[in-house]
């Protein structure tokens, strides 16, 4: 233990200690803007400055570990003048209409001037200055520059946690900026969309596109019929922006909010999770079947989850070789989408073109995805809009409705029932789990020999996860796979899918299905969820989650009184031509920069 | 002192036969070359001024079988030609001494960092460095030395964005710690040193280190070459024993009306004619890595100060706050003042920044662009203002 002294209090800490993390555990607050839990130490901004007894400079403490016999000052009037300076700073580069901004309020520039830098300003303004631009082209998000204060999070978030580097730092000095390659608009580079800069960015420099206006003007347009679904983990996370702690599941209040904002019909992407289940579990089982039993050669295994827009796109510009193993089942949004404007419709004797098809998930890419012109199999656009989690909690404050008082409410009919299979979509691991609970049992007639149906191994924070289930017992129809054992593997965060893409690239990977989420534990940690998000703040997601999971009567996807109705009516069977027709698709190769 | 307190030496440029001091060097064992330079009391001479046998001392401390000697051939600082020229005429000093510095510390490579603009130089370096290698060949020895090119960024002199820069990343620089002792390039231990440095190591073995420390003074020991420029008669390399005043150093080269000298270069101090007598050229008064420029009544401080502020604003990396930003509003901060569109008292803020700017910068970059800022403003005031 290495023991030091700050503000001339003793305390002891672990070697490789940083000087701000051994005065938190002093209950000392040092303020931060570039660092992030999630990411390396950049120690850039220097907001984090304080004494060190002896040493020339300031130093900045999340980037100085403690050493023995340390002394450290973190309020000295030094520190105090040397902070106001810097804030002072970065708010002359950055363009502050903050009562114009959406991140307004939740903002850490923001709070940072209103501890250091309120009165006069001292310095000269310079955005005038700088040639800042606004690059509007992603359907997902904005990126204005001129809000931009170079703490490069969103640099580091995209390639430590992503691997996929689409922005970076360019030019030096006073032209220094975070970039695409050779300028590009985000839309045109190798940017997956993920959103997980946008859940970074301090300040109001990266920012999901938001479609709240529009969807207010569909709610009030009486020609219209607005339905809305939501994504399991939105449930779990909403209740953040709404005074909760994180963890908390808020899903009858949030069903309940929904209705009072005016959508006609509250429906579940959890429906469609399960129909997911059916569809791409079918998928897989037909794909070994031809593989194992048929011998056909051109059948690609392993077979990857498709169901996250953020993976589809970054296999379409890093992989496209492999496009032929992503699962054809669309994402369980535009699966609901697709059937919004078509079963929905038709049950309901509505005329599809007056259905406005929104969607509130926990995600950024998914505004991209339901952009995407594969995407219009019902003759319309299946998914009209896709909200944030955030941008929901903003429709909740607009309307003034008093969440925390509100009643639970429950989902409507047709496409509003769900179990807990789809609900733990929400998590890594939880398509995973999901489908060997429905598999199995088709495969053997018994359940998942795991116990209470829950399968462990694929659960966790672990960034590549394996498992291997022994398949025993079968029934006549799918006794070739007597014996046999079906090896899966699971990735989240996509530096993690690069992993395993490289191994499979390789032919060192012998699993028969991958399940990839792009954001960093699952949609729960997705990049439209609310702000800050961390490994402490998704651990209590997911515990959410699988706690959702626990309380639903029905916890597999085969059970859905909803999905057995649909292939009754009108789906005929998984994988038939009609479900092909509506709820499958394809991709498309990407460039690679 | 002779020579009205400035007396030229010869030992950079001297000619000797750097295959017999190599021999030597070898003879000895590694705690001996470095006690060598820890008794000849040599100081960095890239103009940070640390010394250079700690530096070799904590990277021969470390336990890594991996380490390396860069040579930092960066040479950036605005009026600093020195470089050049040694590499220009006794590249063979300098490989040497990178040899000497790899038995010290344990390393079997070495990487010279050559500045982007002197890439001219490089068809030459590589038929000498190719005869060196033959050498230490003969000799039995085993080190090699590989050249790396820098772009023309100015930041990557300091030494941890010229790791980046080698390792093929942007020239940014580092935290520390680690230091380059513990974590270097490629984040091994690593000993950086500046090219006179390696050649003054190799002629301190050469004549013993006493014969070193007969020069200069008790804090700032031995010759130093000096890259002359500006307003005077004489431009060019000399190199000079350490200690004398700037006023010994005015009445060698100046024009007879020199107001100032800017020691150290961009990131140096300006000396004021008043303040001549009193300024010792070293690490007792005004540090330098070999930039002297000299400034006559025609020249307007001013555009001096602009000049440097300009140059600063575009060479910072831009990665820290203080620098980034700090660098753009002293710029923009004397522009307006200079044009009375804020009032002279603004200047006073500005200072505070300056201040503010040292202690919390990033690097040695943005902590040192408040010297010359500060030396300017304070001495020349009337300048900037009217």
């Amino acid at each position: 233990m290495i023991n030091l002294l700050i503000n001339d209090q003793k305390v002891s800490v672990e070697p490789g200690t940083t000087v701000l993390a051994a005065a938190k555990k002093l209950k000392i607050n040092i303020p931060t803007l570039c660092n992030h839990d999630d990411l390396c130490v950049a120690g850039n901004c220097r907001v984090c400055v304080v004494e060190q007894k002896g040493a020339r400079t300031l130093v900045a403490s999340c980037a100085t570990p403690a050493a023995e016999g340390m002394e450290i000052h973190t309020n000295t009037l030094k520190v105090r003048n040397a902070r106001k300076h810097i804030v002072e700073l970065l708010l002359t580069e950055h363009r502050s209409d903050c009562t114009k901004c959406y991140k307004n309020q939740n903002c850490e520039l923001q709070s940072l001037a209103n501890e250091f830098a309120f009165g006069d300003t001292i310095f000269l303004d310079l955005v005038e200055d700088h040639k800042y631009n606004i690059d509007r082209s992603s359907p997902s998000f904005t990126k204005d520059d001129s809000k931009c204060i170079r703490c490069q999070r969103c640099v580091r978030t995209c390639s430590e946690l992503q691997h996929v580097s689409a922005i970076a730092v360019a030019n030096k000095g006073a032209h220094q900026k975070i970039s695409s390659f050779h300028d590009k608009p985000m839309s045109h580079v190798v940017c997956t969309n993920c959103g997980q800069c946008v859940n970074r960015c301090p300040t109001g420099a990266l920012v999901e596109k938001t479609y709240i206006d529009q969807v207010w003007d569909a709610i009030y347009d009486p020609e219209k019929h607005v339905v809305v679904q939501t994504a399991p983990a939105v449930r779990v996370a909403l209740g953040e922006d709404l005074g909760y702690d994180p963890g908390q599941r808020v899903t009858g209040k949030m069903v309940n909010a929904l209705k009072q904002l005016g959508f006609n019909s509250v429906l579940d992407t959890d429906f469609s999770a399960d129909l997911t289940i059916m569809e791409e579990g079918t998928e897989l089982l037909v794909r070994l079947k031809k593989a194992l039993v048929d011998g056909n050669k051109k059948i690609s295994l392993p077979m990857f989850t498709s169901c996250s827009p953020g993976w589809i796109k970054f296999i379409e510009h890093k992989y496209p070789e492999f496009l032929p193993n992503l699962s054809s089942c669309k994402s369980p949004q535009q699966m609901f989408g697709a059937l919004a404007k078509t079963y929905y419709a038709k049950k309901r004797n509505i005329d599809p073109s007056k259905i406005v098809s929104v969607s509130i998930m926990p995600c950024t890419a998914k505004k991209f995805e339901a952009d995407r012109p594969e995407m219009r199999a019902s003759g319309f656009k299946d998914v009209d809009y896709v909200l944030t989690t955030r941008e929901l909690a903003v429709m909740i404050k607009q309307a003034g409705i008093d969440f925390r008082n509100l009643d639970e409410a429950n989902y409507d009919s047709i496409m509003g029932e769900s179990t807990g299979a789809a609900v733990i979509f929400g998590a890594t691991g939880g398509v995973m789990e999901a489908a060997l609970r429905t598999a199995y049992e088709i495969v053997t007639g018994r359940e998942v020999p795991f116990g209470n149906l829950n399968i462990t191994p694929v659960r966790g924070m672990e960034g590549v996860k394996e498992a291997t289930v022994k398949i025993e017992g079968c029934v006549e129809a799918w006794k070739f796979l007597e014996g046999a054992e079906l090896k899966v593997a699971i990735a989240h965060g996509l530096v993690n899918a690069n992993k395993i893409m490289k191994l499979v690239q390789a032919g060192k990977a012998n699993y028969h299905f991958i399940e990839i989420m792009a954001c960093p534990g699952g949609c729960i940690g997705g990049g439209g969820q609310p702000i800050p998000t961390n490994m402490q703040i998704r651990k209590n997601r997911m515990k959410a989650i699988y706690s959702e999971d626990e309380h639903m009567v029905l916890r597999k996807s085969h059970l859905n009184p909803d999905v057995i109705a649909i292939y009754k009516e009108f789906l005929d069977a998984p994988n038939s031509h009609k479900s092909h027709e509506l709820l499958h698709t394809n991709y498309v190769e990407r460039e690679n920069y | 002192m002779e020579n009205n307190g400035l007396n030229k030496v010869d030992l950079i440029f001297e000619k000797i036969d750097t295959k017999e001091v190599l021999i030597k060097a070898f003879k000895m064992s590694n705690a001996e070359i470095i006690q060598h330079m820890l008794d000849s009391g040599l100081k960095g001479r890239g103009g940070a001024g640390f010394p250079t046998g700690l530096k070799w001392k904590y990277t021969a401390a470390e336990p890594s079988p991996e380490k390396y000697i860069v040579c930092n051939a960066d040479e950036g600082e605005p009026g600093t030609f020195k470089d050049r020229e040694i590499l220009d005429r006794v590249s063979n000093k300098v490989h040497g001494g990178m040899a000497i510095a790899g038995k010290a510390i344990g390393a079997r490579s070495g990487i010279v960092y050559l500045r982007g603009e002197y890439r001219y130089l490089l068809p030459k370096l590589m038929i000498e460095l190719d005869s060196f290698h033959k050498m230490i060949h003969e000799i039995g020895y085993d080190f090699n030395i590989e050249y790396r090119m820098g772009s023309g960024a100015y930041i990557c002199g300091e030494e941890s964005a010229l790791f980046e820069s080698i390792e093929g990343k942007r020239g940014e620089p580092r935290n520390k710690p680690p230091y380059p002792t513990v974590s270097g390039v490629f984040e091994k231990p690593t000993s950086i040193n500046n090219v006179e440095t390696l050649v003054t190591a190799v002629m301190i073995i050469f004549h013993g280190s006493k014969n070193f420390t007969q020069y200069g003074t008790k804090d700032s020991r031995g010759s130093k070459v000096f890259s002359v420029s500006g307003d005077t008669p004489t431009p060019g390399i000399f190199e000079l024993e350490l200690g004398m005043t700037v006023q010994h150093f005015v009445n060698e080269f100046g024009d007879g009306d020199t107001k100032a000298v800017q020691v150290g270069g961009a990131s140096g101090f300006c000396v004021p004619r008043k303040k001549f007598a009193e300024t010792i050229i070293g690490f007792e008064g005004v540090p330098t890595g070999g930039s002297m420029k000299l400034f006559n009544s025609s020249r307007s401080m001013y555009n001096v100060l602009h000049n440097y502020l300009d140059f600063f604003a575009e060479e910072s990396c831009g990665q820290c706050t203080p620098c980034r930003v700090g660098c753009q509003q002293l710029l923009k901060g004397v522009e307006k003042v200079k044009k009375g569109e804020s009032k002279s008292t603004y200047l006073t803020e500005l200072m505070k920044l300056a201040d503010t700017m040292k202690i919390a910068a990033k690097c040695g970059l943005g902590q040192s662009v408040g010297n010359a800022f500060k030396s300017i403003v304070s001495n020349f005031k009337e300048e900037i203002i009217y």
